[in-house]
């Protein structure tokens, strides 16, 4: 049973969670296979309500302490750009499709995914693509992304702070 | 007026004594040896404090006491970090003995708000902040770009210029930044004494930056 999970943080991104639940997008995540859909809406105000038929379940829930297991489960997370989300799905090679929020204030969080997306590590789009792009993307086209180096920063702070081996 | 006069004389002669004060808090570099270091940890909110987590995954049990700072707005941070700390300590039974405390601040800007009421909400913070940072007294002050970090770290030098301590500032650009330095950033780069950026095009521009390859 593959699954995908939608993920919008700690704050809201009503535009992701309407289209995502529309019933058009439904279909397409539908006819590609997908037979569960569950969706973090974090303090959000649009709020769908939750079903089971035969074929399809939707879940929806606000916050969870962690949203690790969400995201271990799932053969397609749908994220808002935020760095945490973006980076633990890259590590644990999961297919990411990062929908941009283009109503936050300077949207730098744009960077970040247009950067990883150039890398060709993930998809990258706004809420009006999306139904697109999850139609036409191939995910065996993303290349795995290597880990950051924290054990760099720890030396580094080491050695600034003159902390005694 | 010549009381005027002589105030204003006044006024400018403390500016310029703290002024230099303040260059003299950021030339200063300690490099004292130690044993162990006391840690200030601002985790701000969401992402923020994924990825400072991430940060302090290889530090080594020296770092203690490791004192959190989170937005008192912020849900999610104190079941990231308790949660992180039990993985650290079932991880490394070395970590077991340090200690860890989580502590809260009005948060300096939500997202959406506009800067000129920041500026507002940044001064309230810095009520808090500052005797949060004097009772502490860290040797480091970690930060990696929530509002929240600005008044802890304007705190952190405070206690630098009145000469109660020498507290190390390292802020560390969110990996979200990969062309232009976040507004937390623009303000600390010239008061924090490490500044390290995690992509080599905020390398290129900021020639005075850390670049470490990425670290989160």
């Amino acid at each position: 049973m593959k699954s995908v999970f939608v993920t919008v943080g700690t704050t809201s991104f009503d535009d992701l969670i309407a289209c995502v639940s529309s019933h058009d997008c439904l279909q397409i995540i539908e006819s590609l296979g997908y037979s569960r859909l569950i969706l973090q809406i974090g303090r959000g105000t649009v709020a769908p309500e939750p079903f089971r038929t035969e074929s399809f379940a939707l879940d929806v829930y606000r916050y969870k302490d962690s949203v690790k297991e969400d995201l271990r489960k799932a053969d397609l997370v749908i994220s808002h750009a935020g760095a945490g989300t973006c980076l633990e799905c890259l590590e644990k090679g999961k297919p990411l499709v990062v929908v941009v929020n283009e109503q936050l204030m300077n949207n730098h969080q744009l960077e970040l995914a247009k950067q990883l997306h150039k890398e060709g590590h993930l998809f990258y789009c706004t809420c009006s693509t999306l139904p697109g792009l999850l139609q036409s993307m191939d995910l065996s086209t993303l290349k795995c992304y290597p880990p950051g180096q924290p054990e760099k920063f720890s030396a580094f702070l080491d050695k600034v702070v003159g902390l005694q081996k | 007026m010549v009381y005027l006069l002589m105030l204003a004389a006044g006024a400018g002669a403390v500016a310029v004594v703290l002024v230099l004060r303040l260059w003299m808090v950021l030339r200063t570099q300690d490099v004292s040896s130690r044993q162990s270091v006391s840690l200030l940890v601002v985790a701000g909110s969401g992402g923020h404090t994924t990825e400072i987590l991430r940060l302090l995954e290889y530090l080594s049990s020296a770092y203690s006491p490791r004192h959190y700072v989170i937005a008192d707005t912020d849900k999610m941070s104190t079941n990231k970090i308790n949660g992180f700390e039990l993985y650290q300590a079932e991880r490394k039974p070395s970590n077991r003995a340090t200690e860890y405390y989580i502590h809260r601040i009005p948060r300096s800007r939500e997202v959406r708000q506009s800067w000129l009421s920041a500026v507002f909400t940044t001064l309230r913070s810095m009520l808090v902040s500052f005797p949060l940072t004097f009772r502490l007294k860290p040797d480091v002050v970690l930060c990696n770009g929530p509002g929240t970090c600005v008044p802890i770290c304007l705190s952190a030098l405070l206690l630098g210029i009145l000469g109660i301590k020498k507290v190390i500032i390292v802020y560390v650009e969110s990996i979200c930044r990969v062309e232009t330095l976040s507004m937390s950033g623009k303000i600390l780069f010239h008061l924090s004494d490490y500044f390290i950026v995690q992509w080599p095009t905020l390398k290129e521009k900021y020639p005075k930056s850390v670049y470490l390859g990425r670290i989160v």
